[in-house]
């Protein structure tokens, strides 16, 4: 169905879209790059001139810069590694036949839609909390001497949050894609005297392969630019500082806008080299 | 890959599900038992589970707290408009992807995801800038805007991949019937596509009320959401455990409601059709 | 009124063209088929008739009146479609009103309408359910019944028949010819299978490539096919086809002969040879022949059972005045 009528249709019909997510792409874009070459100090004199590369140099020398890469290093490696695994034996657990599956299924799902800032504060205070927090009752119960989660074990701390949070995501992916495994597979599998193990490394674990390649990719995306779950627990002490929150700190806490937008430059170019990968997977599957 | 399997191994497969499940929920279970407890119950050695005596008071406090209302309107706002205004943007640009694709449609689509993948942190402050400059901050119409062009991307995904699914010769029955394209998006798509607009709307909702980056970097007081109220807890306030539950509850309840009703199309939305 | 005239039509999908300039006249009230191989381009030359698609130049003319441009609404053509393309959330009676609501015509004249389409084609006991709820027969008519209510200058029919099991596709056959005789509208009837176009046109054109091979009544390819494409195209089973020194015989690079115009005889005859398969269906007996010292497998059809057996011997005598002869081209000597 293509008719001239049509097509031109098509175009007007698009146009809107297009030309508001153009905008919102290209504009702030085009002014990051800007600033990212000047020196700019809102609250210390305003834009100051050129600064060539000096504030991608300096980003990148910034003692804080190598401590915030390992730091998104190891929030992103940690929750991927986590979510990944433990999703996908989730996912063959919530597979196997049992009762209430729907049940389980919504107990499961339902971390994903609390509120960034309410798990990160609901962990913070009421788990963590190294007097009141149930962490230290449970600690306490064993003898044991309770923990200051978020200052003396922040990384783990705040990896368990963000892996609580997207845990069901990658659960729920990957059961879908799991109950897409024809079973007659499997079947044949059992009968050619495969072991289970076997059965799941050389049959599910090779059909799963494109769904924990999207997962990976779409939660990297996401956990490089986690945000509120730093924000309320610990500002970025305690070595939590992100990339992304150091850029946030550089612009809006030391309103040095210079200095953060090559940062924010640095972390475009990051996401896209994830977002490139991502976009081969989904543009293969779209005819 | 559902089989049929003895009684006993259906126990075990039960139990152990059941246990996995309750000990993810049980962080929202604990949040919502401990709203209902005194202050002094909230934080008692050792912990009561259920033997506490049941209050509604947390809730009033929260209630009264002039503000909640207005937190809560402005998510409601800002979520509902986002997702309306982006539905409306993004209808007529899916029908023309899904239906009278050209060579460049697959680009196209790949270009709008690619614009979610911008680290919002990279664009904060010319967004901050503009945002003074056309005096947007901290209020409710910026913040549509933004959470709306985020989730367009999405939006029109959703809506494309739904489409995809209705046979053409449909649409083209209605332009022999006489139909104009505005009726045939009226009368003939739109009803056939309610399902799928339906969870589209629902997802995007969730995911604009649980924003957090915007919501909190571009608002302050008039046009702050539930996710900046809740942000407000986190010192000393968050130290009453119970009146920080009472409020985290009813900043999630609606959502978790909603998103339970639309976790089937979770899946589709969240991959962007690579995973059905 | 529903003459429809195509002038040096082309059609390119980029730089493929699959439409080579193409010149046909449809006249009014008559029951033309568009046959072919699938991918021969007959629906695409429905959807240009329709307004589905632009031609890439050309001109099509409905009533003597240059359509060339008009969208498909204002051509005043009713389409059946291959899937019936019904839509799921109307019931019946909405489906079929739904080109007069889109017409904006009083509401009381659609009822009428609605009704009396209702009662032609059977659909009164189902009209307030949805598609869904139909069966497959019972859909093609719905569809039908939303072609006629807009009392079309033509019909255009898509496959209309495919989805439907062998038996009801006997029925809609002919019923869709009943319809045809009472309506006396033109109809454009596109299918891949040579037994429709056989039993319901007034008119074939045997498409191929894009290209019309032949245009004629179906007696008409029958007995006298323009060349071999046609030849072993239309009739079933399939007119024999005979190359080498055979059809030199005869003067011709190709010769043709029809299943039905060999006789078996008990012995003696042009050709000798091997049963391979033999299908008795009762009626009639085909036996597919090998060994007969011709280059091509020879199918043969003989009335009632011959109670010849797989690897049995059978003398072949072909009629000769049946017989169609074919040049280096392809095409029919005369």
């Amino acid at each position: 169905m293509a008719t001239k009528a049509s097509r031109s249709a098509a175009r007007l019909m698009m146009a809107p879209a297009v030309i508001l997510l153009l905008g919102w792409m290209l504009v702030p874009l085009i002014m990051t790059l800007w600033f990212s070459f000047r020196v700019y100090l809102p609250l210390r004199g305003g834009d100051q001139g050129w600064a060539g590369f000096d504030n991608y140099i300096r980003f990148v020398t910034s003692s804080a810069f190598w401590p915030s890469v390992q730091t998104t290093l190891i929030i992103v490696l940690g929750v991927l590694a986590i979510t990944v695994i433990f999703g996908i034996l989730l996912a063959l657990l919530l597979d196997q036949p049992m009762w209430g599956q729907g049940v389980v299924r919504i107990l499961v799902i339902a971390p994903f839609f609390v509120m960034p800032t309410v798990s990160a504060l609901v962990w913070k205070n009421m788990f963590m909390d190294p007097v009141n927090g149930l962490f230290a009752h449970l600690w306490r119960f064993f003898g044991a001497e309770p923990v200051s989660w978020l200052s003396d074990a922040s990384l783990p701390a705040i990896v368990m949050i963000v892996s609580w949070q997207w845990l069901p995501f990658a659960t729920l992916i990957l059961l879908t894609a799991v109950q897409s495994l024809d079973s007659e597979q499997l079947e044949a599998a059992e009968m050619d005297g495969a072991p289970i193990v076997k059965r799941f490394w050389f049959i599910v674990l090779p059909h799963l392969s494109r769904a924990i390649t999207i997962v990976i990719l779409i939660q990297t995306i996401f956990l490089l630019a986690i945000f509120a779950e730093i924000f309320v627990t610990t500002g970025g002490a305690f070595g939590t500082r992100t990339l992304s929150y150091l850029i946030f700190q550089r612009v809006l806490e030391s309103q040095n806008v210079g200095l953060g937008s090559a940062g924010g430059v640095y972390a475009i170019i990051l996401a896209n080299i994830v977002a490139i990968f991502l976009m081969r997977i989904v543009g293969k599957n779209l005819d | 890959m559902a089989r049929s399997v003895t009684p006993r191994r259906k126990m075990i497969n039960t139990t152990a599900a059941w246990a996995v499940g309750l000990l993810i929920f049980f962080p929202i279970l604990w949040t919502i038992l401990t709203s209902f407890k005194t202050e002094a119950q909230a934080i008692a050695a050792p912990p009561i589970f259920l033997g506490f005596d049941w209050t509604l008071e947390n809730y009033s406090v929260v209630m009264e707290r002039s503000d909640y209302g207005r937190f809560l309107w402005n998510s409601i706002i800002i979520a509902g408009g986002s997702t309306i205004l982006g539905c409306i943007i993004a209808v007529p640009a899916a029908w023309s992807m899904a239906f009278v694709p050209s060579r460049r449609t697959k680009d196209i689509l790949l270009w709008m995801l690619s614009t979610k993948m911008l680290p919002a942190v990279g664009v904060l402050y010319p967004i901050y800038l503009l945002f003074i400059e056309m005096g947007l901050l901290d209020s409710r119409a910026g913040l549509v805007v933004v959470l709306m062009l985020i989730n367009l991307p999405i939006i029109v995904w959703m809506l494309y991949t739904y489409f995809k699914e209705i046979p053409v010769e449909i649409l083209e029955a209605a332009r022999m019937d006489g139909a104009t394209l505005k009726e045939e998006l009226l009368y003939v798509l739109t009803p056939m596509a309610i399902p799928g607009i339906a969870s589209t709307l629902l997802l995007n909702f969730i995911l604009a009320w649980n924003e957090a980056f915007w919501t909190l970097n571009l608002t302050a007081v008039n046009a702050a959401p539930l996710t900046a109220f809740i942000a407000s807890y986190s010192s000393p306030e968050g130290l009453f455990f119970a009146k920080l539950s009472a409020a985290s509850t009813m900043a999630i309840a609606p959502i978790l409601i909603l998103g339970w009703f639309s976790q089937k199309q979770l899946v589709r939305g969240l991959t962007f059709g690579a995973v059905k | 009124m529903g003459q429809i005239q195509l002038k040096q039509v082309t059609k390119s999908f980029g730089d493929v063209q699959v439409i080579p300039p193409l010149d046909l006249t449809i006249e009014d009230g008559e029951f033309t088929v568009f046959v072919g191989p699938s991918g021969c381009g007959k629906s695409t030359l429905l959807r240009l008739i329709a307004g589905l698609e632009d031609i890439t130049t050309g001109h099509i003319e409905i009533d003597g009146k240059d359509a060339t441009d008009l969208v498909p609404a204002k051509r005043g053509l009713a389409m059946v479609f291959q899937s019936y393309a019904l839509y799921p959330h109307m019931s019946v009676r909405k489906n079929i009103a739904f080109p007069l609501r889109m017409a904006k015509m009083d509401p009381a004249e659609i009822d009428r309408r609605v009704n009396a389409a209702a009662e032609v084609l059977n659909l009164a006991d189902y009209i307030d359910r949805r598609p869904g709820q139909l069966s497959g027969g019972q859909r093609q008519r719905v569809a039908i019944g939303r072609a006629i209510v807009r009392e079309p200058s033509a019909f255009l029919f898509d496959e209309p028949l495919s989805n439907l099991d062998a038996a009801l596709r006997v029925g809609m056959r002919m019923e869709i010819s009943e319809l045809h005789k009472k309506l006396a509208t033109t109809m454009i009837y596109v299918t891949h299978d040579q037994v429709e176009a056989m039993t319901m046109a007034d008119k074939i054109v045997v498409l191929q490539a894009g290209v019309i091979e032949q245009v004629g009544s179906p007696l008409e390819l029958y007995r006298a096919p323009r060349n071999t494409f046609v030849a072993g195209f239309i009739g079933s089973p399939k007119m024999n086809l005979i190359t080498g020194d055979e059809a030199a015989k005869h003067n011709a690079t190709t010769i043709g002969i029809r299943p039905e115009h060999i006789d078996v005889v008990e012995s003696g005859g042009a050709w000798t040879g091997t049963v391979g398969v033999a299908e008795h269906l009762g009626s009639d007996t085909f036996f597919h022949i090998h060994n007969t010292g011709l280059a091509e497998m020879l199918t043969v059809r003989a009335i009632g059972d011959v109670s010849l057996r797989h690897g049995d011997t059978i003398h072949l005598n072909p009629r000769t005045e049946e017989m169609h002869r074919f040049d280096a081209d392809g095409l029919r000597i005369a």
